[in-house]
């Protein structure tokens, strides 16, 4: 076993790791996001869709765990490569200009710590609640709030910036980069996370507008 | 003859220990044919006239090919010109009363040892365990005896021309030797003099890498924009499949 852990703490070892965990993250982000898809079809279909997925009660409860142990490795990663990049430049430039980075490379840590808090606020809202109240009046009772509404639009915003370099990023970091899919890659990441951000932030922006929504 | 006068605002630090801050210098007129490391050599020939101390940097063979030569001007690592080192770099793509801010390549893997001349001997020590080809190959074969197909061997020379001058880790965020260590594995993984070797080779580069104190990379593509030879990323993605390759498949830990 030694040897794993040799291979995991070195730097392209650790960078795998956050590209393999944001894989999985990411694909539980596009069913995520085909399932809250449901709510543009109707209170009663996402009612269905809720009811029907909670009836699955140990598949559903295995795939949290998992993507709980995701999360955790995604965090604990990010975190440890974070401390020790701010470290390997002591001396800073007085002057120093960007080239190529992005506005979604440069943020990846705090777009990150932004998801964090999110997620944490999104599970108090809608997991750990004990409330008798359908999920399509769940979700009403929530963003119908303004500061709510808000919170979410914001860290979305900020989910979407952070998956537009991480899908590029995961790809590269895999070894995933010739020049016969490169622009593919690029503009097909680009376009995937302006999709996922677009969809999601549109429940917050009904709930907030459209007095009629899920009702 | 066009001459310019510049404001250079110049690191200046005594050696490794002490602190360092900056000096304003005035150029005095600068004609635009020179290269930049010619503008600092008249500068301190006239520092030198009034007995005070030069500004150290490094330089030799002032053509662009050595990898001696390097600084950060403006917030870029060898000046705002794409693929041109420092001392490639004329005085003509300045103007007239422009500010020079002139910094050392900073690096907690360089240490500044005088002004703008940094140790940068962390990347020989990554050389040193594996950048080369060390199995008997044997006498020198026939022409063609070997056969490597003339896209692959482009793509080999490419990542060869990498003169580890230090610009990839100067411009990097994170000051990772990436782009380095990436072009150094790459000229010997796209051969078949380097496959006998090629996943200890990435194994040990990598982990010197990270012994010496270099940081993680963030996919920022900051140092492929930087590198005087215009090295690509691809390099460093290829790096992350030998690495991959050497630590699950190989028998090599």
């Amino acid at each position: 076993m030694g040897w794993i852990k040799q291979i995991i703490t070195t730097s392209i070892g650790k960078k795998s790791v956050m590209a393999v965990t944001g894989t999985g993250l990411i694909i539980f982000l596009f069913f995520h996001l085909v399932g809250n898809s449901m709510i543009f079809l109707g209170r009663d279909m996402f009612n269905a869709y809720a009811e029907n997925l909670h009836r699955l009660d140990f598949a559903v409860k295995v795939f949290e765990i998992g993507l709980l142990i995701l999360f955790l490795i995604h965090i604990l990663f990010a975190t440890l490569l974070f401390i020790e990049n701010l470290g390997s430049r002591p001396q800073r430039y007085a002057v120093k200009k960007d080239t190529r980075r992005t506005w979604g490379s440069k943020t990846m840590p705090y777009t990150g710590a932004t998801i964090l808090v999110f997620l944490v606020v999104h599970l108090i809202n809608f997991h750990f609640t004990d409330s008798n109240l359908t999920l399509s009046e769940l979700v009403r009772s929530v963003l119908t709030q303004p500061y709510y509404a808000a919170l979410y639009i914001i860290c979305l915003l900020a989910l979407a910036l952070h998956i537009s370099h991480g899908i590029w990023s995961l790809c590269q970091t895999l070894g995933i980069n010739q020049p016969k899919y490169n622009k593919l890659l690029e503009s097909g990441a680009r376009s995937l996370s302006i999709a996922v951000g677009a969809v999601f932030i549109l429940i917050p922006l009904l709930a907030l507008f459209y007095s009629n929504f899920l009702l | 003859m066009k001459l310019i006068n510049l404001i250079v605002k110049v690191w200046r630090q005594e050696n490794e220990t002490s602190s360092g801050s900056f000096q304003t210098l005035k150029s005095g007129p600068i004609s635009t044919d020179m290269s930049f490391l010619e503008m600092l050599d008249v500068l301190n020939e006239k520092l030198a006239k009034v007995g005070k101390e030069p500004i150290a940097f490094d330089h030799d063979c002032r053509e662009g090919i050595c990898g001696m030569c390097g600084a950060v001007v403006n917030g870029h690592a060898h000046g705002p010109e794409n693929e041109t080192t420092l001392c490639q770099l004329h005085m003509r793509h300045f103007n007239d009363g422009d500010t020079l801010v002139i910094e050392p390549f900073r690096a907690r893997a360089f240490k500044v040892v005088k002004d703008l001349v940094v140790d940068r001997s962390a990347l020989d020590s990554i050389i040193a365990e594996g950048g080369y080809v060390s199995v008997n190959t044997g006498g020198a074969p026939d022409g063609n005896a070997v056969p490597i197909p003339q896209d692959t061997a482009e793509q080999a020379l490419d990542a060869s021309a990498c003169i580890g001058c230090g610009a990839c880790v100067a411009a990097c965020p994170n000051a990772s030797a990436m782009l380095f260590v990436g072009a150094k594995v790459s000229q010997y993984a796209l051969l078949p003099q380097g496959q006998p070797e090629s996943a200890r080779r990435a194994l040990d580069m990598v982990r010197k890498m990270d012994e010496s104190g270099f940081g993680n990379c963030g996919n920022e593509r900051e140092c492929e924009a930087a590198c005087p030879k215009g090295i690509s990323i691809r390099n460093i993605a290829r790096l992350n499949r030998e690495f991959i390759k050497a630590a699950i498949i190989s028998y090599e830990k």
